[in-house]
């Protein structure tokens, strides 16, 4: 029996998640307390990218990269897909060492990936400091705009019959459904939880918790970048200790703005910058790209990854709860993997064939859900 | 003792508290973005002659100890008692014991149909040039909007030899005579007005449309006796001044209602931090002077002096609400604009792409409007009025600055 969803949060998981399902028949009602993508999704930098934290990461990553290619031609111009490829930059040949290795573990995950020496490096992008050692090109990966991504993602699946509620905040789950803050009832035979880090609002007991991050945007150089830069030492960051840390990150966006990160913060849940931060995240920027030096930024901002303890999101039954559904915990890669996480959620929800394992990703694998 | 005191802009609130505190000992620096003190008003009365209240002002000023930092834009506020300024030698970060913040007001511009073309121009706009030495002799211009400003630049265009073909206002007559028994108050003010003698000033209308390819060529006004057309060479244009609060903002200053909210003494919701002039309610240079002098004693801990010269500054907030009651704007400019019309110049966002959009936020995510160079200064108060839009927070910078000159700004002078 195919059941009728709700789905609570119109941000890039929830507007994914609405798709998918509306496609598969179901009758899908999205709940979305503001405005469609403007929650971490509207902080985001849109990189689409195949991380390989894990071997289960990146399975997640090739799927989302793999289906927001498919969708882009469908979902528009505003978009803005831009299949710039990624260039994983190496300080020193102590990074460089690691490229090899990386690149063979790419290949196996059917992911193209190529070796860049010292030598080729500044032919691949000119921008970059004489003193770096080399790199890896990811040629797949690629770039969107997030909010727009939620907003036409939404747009779709109503257009595939999803009914999009926005200014329309759910206040609590109830067994077989929602309860609006108005005080109406809901109705649902699944309930699809992707309200990113207020999903914990909803259920005290996730191992949810923001890992802020900051951002800088410039005005326009036409012709600066052409790649995605992250330096090597990123996943170090990404995945590494508990303390504040930066890596370099370039972006080049598609009408010649340069979108800088990131920072990775717990602890700090006010929006506000912290200019210690901001300061060490250009530092390390000016390392890798000098010539940013003299280029204007134009405004700065903050958001918050809804982070779990392993770095995997949450996407499957909750455990003690049926009919509902967790989607949430993204992390730094919800925009990448929000596709990803839509087939696999609709696959799950229909008990159709997966697209992928789904253990790595079952809220069941962190007792404190397990046995809730 | 002397007490650091840093004030934020150099028109006459600005001068009026650097003066006031520089008088009473305290060690003031004085920060604008002009390469000259003098704020709008005064522009090009520093190195130039100076007239009236401003040539005793420029002599104290010149006299005074006050250390001038000029050509410096504020950038960030790193931390509590530090400001980030970035000027002609790269950034520099000014501590304060005491803040006083006189940063003034700009335009208010309202989209209407040909409203970006060239040849329109602010009202504020346009006098600045002349001032800097633009040429308008034998020139047509039609001056349009709100407020008392018009009939100021107006009377400046035609004493700079420009044809002044018509002053468009779109307060009501009657709306005016509201402002009656503070103006008697003002003589100063009446005399002013003698000024004005003479200039095609029409109540009740606007202007709705402005018409050329490249440049502007027909302006069309809407009057009580119906629509006019007129060929002119220049429009320029201003619903009134709103205030700059963008530093205020940032500081995390309450404001309000286009405001910062401040005590009888001009202090804000802030320890140490005072405001005076065009923040506090766009009212003119005379409650400038006179909340600058009350801000710049109360920061060099002269309270009882200070008292003294509270009650002016008060008459001055209430002609600032007196005038923002007689010429608000009316509901008809809502309509001016048409779906093609520009609303956000920096990003080239037209009316039709935001209308159906129920919030601001909407609008700037969805449509990048406001995500530009000016980050919604302009096109923020015009979405206000038309949309009922709160404008968005100021985040860092607060102007374009080079990611060399923010990381100087950024750094921590006790930890380098
Ligand atoms: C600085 C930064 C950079 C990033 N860069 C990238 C990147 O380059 N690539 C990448 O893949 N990922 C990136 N991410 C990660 C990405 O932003 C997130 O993983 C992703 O946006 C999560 O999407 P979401 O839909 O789960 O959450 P959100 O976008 O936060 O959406 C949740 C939605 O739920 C709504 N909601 C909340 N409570 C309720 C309620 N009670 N009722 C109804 N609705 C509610 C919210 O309003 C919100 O719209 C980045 C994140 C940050 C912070
Ligand atoms: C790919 C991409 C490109 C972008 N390009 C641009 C661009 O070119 N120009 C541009 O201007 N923006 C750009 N943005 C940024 C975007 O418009 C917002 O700035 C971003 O969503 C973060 O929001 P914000 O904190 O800046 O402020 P807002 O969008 O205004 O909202 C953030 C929320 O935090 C609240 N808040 C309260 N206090 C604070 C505080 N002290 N600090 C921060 N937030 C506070 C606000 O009230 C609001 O609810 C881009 C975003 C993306 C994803």
């Amino acid at each position: 029996m195919i059941p009728d969803v709700l789905i609570i949060g119109g941000g890039v998981v929830g507007a994914a998640c609405a798709l998918d399902l509306a496609e598969a028949g179901c009758r899908v009602h999205l709940l979305e307390a503001e405005g469609l993508g403007g929650g971490a999704t509207a902080a985001a930098m849109g990189h689409l990218v195949a991380l390989d934290g894990s071997p289960a990461e990146l399975d997640l990553c090739r799927l989302g990269v793999e289906r927001w290619k498919a969708l882009a031609p469908r979902l528009g111009t505003a978009l803005e897909f831009d299949p710039c490829g990624t260039l994983w930059v190496a300080r020193d040949d102590e990074e460089l060492a690691l490229v090899r290795p990386r690149c063979e573990a790419y290949q196996v995950a059917g992911i193209s990936a190529e070796m860049i020496d010292a030598r080729h490096l500044h032919e691949v992008e000119s921008c970059l400091a004489p003193h770096l050692a080399g790199g890896m090109r990811v040629p797949g990966d690629a770039v969107i705009y997030p909010p727009a991504g939620a907003r036409l993602l939404s747009e779709a699946a109503h257009r595939a019959g999803a009914r999009i509620e926005t200014g329309t905040p759910v206040a609590t789950l109830e067994p077989g459904g929602v309860r609006l803050m108005d005080g109406t009832r809901i109705a649902a035979g699944a309930v699809v939880l992707a309200a990113g880090s207020a999903s914990r609002e909803f259920l005290r007991h996730l191992p949810l918790v923001k890992r802020k991050g900051h951002l800088a945007i410039t005005d326009r150089h036409p012709g600066f970048l052409r790649h995605q830069l992250v330096e090597l030492g990123y996943l170090k960051s990404a995945h590494g200790s508990d303390a504040d840390s930066v890596a370099f990150n370039l972006q080049p966006r598609p009408n010649g703005q340069l979108l800088l990160g990131s920072s990775r913060q717990f602890g700090d849940d006010s929006p506000e910058l912290r200019p210690a931060l901001l300061r060490r995240m250009i530092h390390r920027a000016l390392d890798y790209v000098p010539g940013l030096a003299e280029l204007n930024v134009i405004r700065c901002w903050t958001g918050f990854r809804p982070t779990t303890p392993d770095h995997r999101p949450l996407i499957g039954p909750m455990p003690g709860r049926p009919g509902l559904f967790l989607a949430c915990g993204h992390e730094g890669l919800g925009i990448t993997t929000a596709p990803a996480t839509a087939a696999l959620l609709t696959a799950q929800i229909l008990g159709r064939s997966l697209p992928l394992d789904p253990a790595p990703f079952l809220p069941s694998r962190f007792s404190e859900l397990a046995h809730a | 003792m002397a007490e650091g005191l840093l004030v934020i802009g150099a028109g006459p609130a600005g001068l009026a508290a650097a003066l006031a505190a520089s008088d009473a000992g305290m060690a003031v620096t004085l920060v604008d973005a002009q390469p000259e003190p003098g704020g709008q008003i005064w522009r090009g009365q520093w190195s130039g002659e100076a007239r009236g209240a401003a040539r005793a002002i420029f002599a104290d000023l010149r006299r005074s100890a006050v250390t001038l930092r000029l050509e410096r834009r504020v950038i960030a506020a790193p931390k509590p008692g530090c400001i980030s300024v970035c000027g002609p030698s790269g950034p520099e970060q000014l501590p304060y014991d005491r803040l006083v913040l006189a940063t003034g007001a700009r335009e208010r511009f309202l989209p209407f149909p040909g409203w970006t073309l060239p040849g329109v121009l602010g009202a504020g706009g346009l006098q600045a040039l002349v001032k800097d030495g633009l040429d308008v002799r034998g020139r047509r211009v039609v001056v349009g909007g709100s407020g008392p400003l018009l009939l100021a630049v107006a009377a400046h265009l035609r004493a700079k030899g420009a044809h002044v073909l018509a002053v468009a206002e779109q307060a009501p007559r009657h709306a005016l005579w509201g402002l009656a028994p503070e103006l008697l108050r003002r003589p100063r003010l009446l005399t002013q007005g003698l000024g004005f003698l003479g200039l095609p000033l029409r109540h009740d209308a606007w202007v709705t449309r402005a018409e050329g390819d490249a440049q502007l060529r027909r302006i069309h006004f809407r009057t009580p006796s119906g629509t006019q057309v007129v060929e002119a060479d220049l429009l320029a244009v201003g619903f009134g001044l709103i205030s700059n609060l963008e530093l205020p903002m940032l500081l995390g200053c309450a404001c309000e209602g286009g405001r910062v909210t401040i005590d009888a003494a001009q202090r804000t919701s802030l320890p140490h931090v005072f405001a005076a002039g065009e923040p506090t309610g766009v009212g003119g240079v005379e409650k400038a002077l006179a909340e600058g002098r009350v801000a710049g004693l109360m920061a060099a801990g002269r309270e009882a002096e200070a008292a003294r010269f509270a009650p002016e500054a008060e008459r001055g907030r209430a002609w600032a609400r007196a005038l923002e009651t007689a010429f608000a704007q009316r509901p008809e400019l809502r309509e001016l604009p048409e779906p093609s019309t520009i609303l956000c110049r920096c990003e080239d966002v037209p009316v039709g792409e935001v209308q159906s959009l129920e919030r601001g936020r909407d609008a700037r995510l969805h449509a990048r409007c406001g995500m530009g160079r000016c980050q919604g200064r302009t096109c923020g108060p015009a979405a206000e009025f038309l949309f009922g839009w709160a404008p968005g927070g100021p985040r860092l910078p607060l102007v374009p600055t080079t990611f060399a000159d923010l990381v100087g700004g950024l750094s921590d002078p006790e930890q380098p």
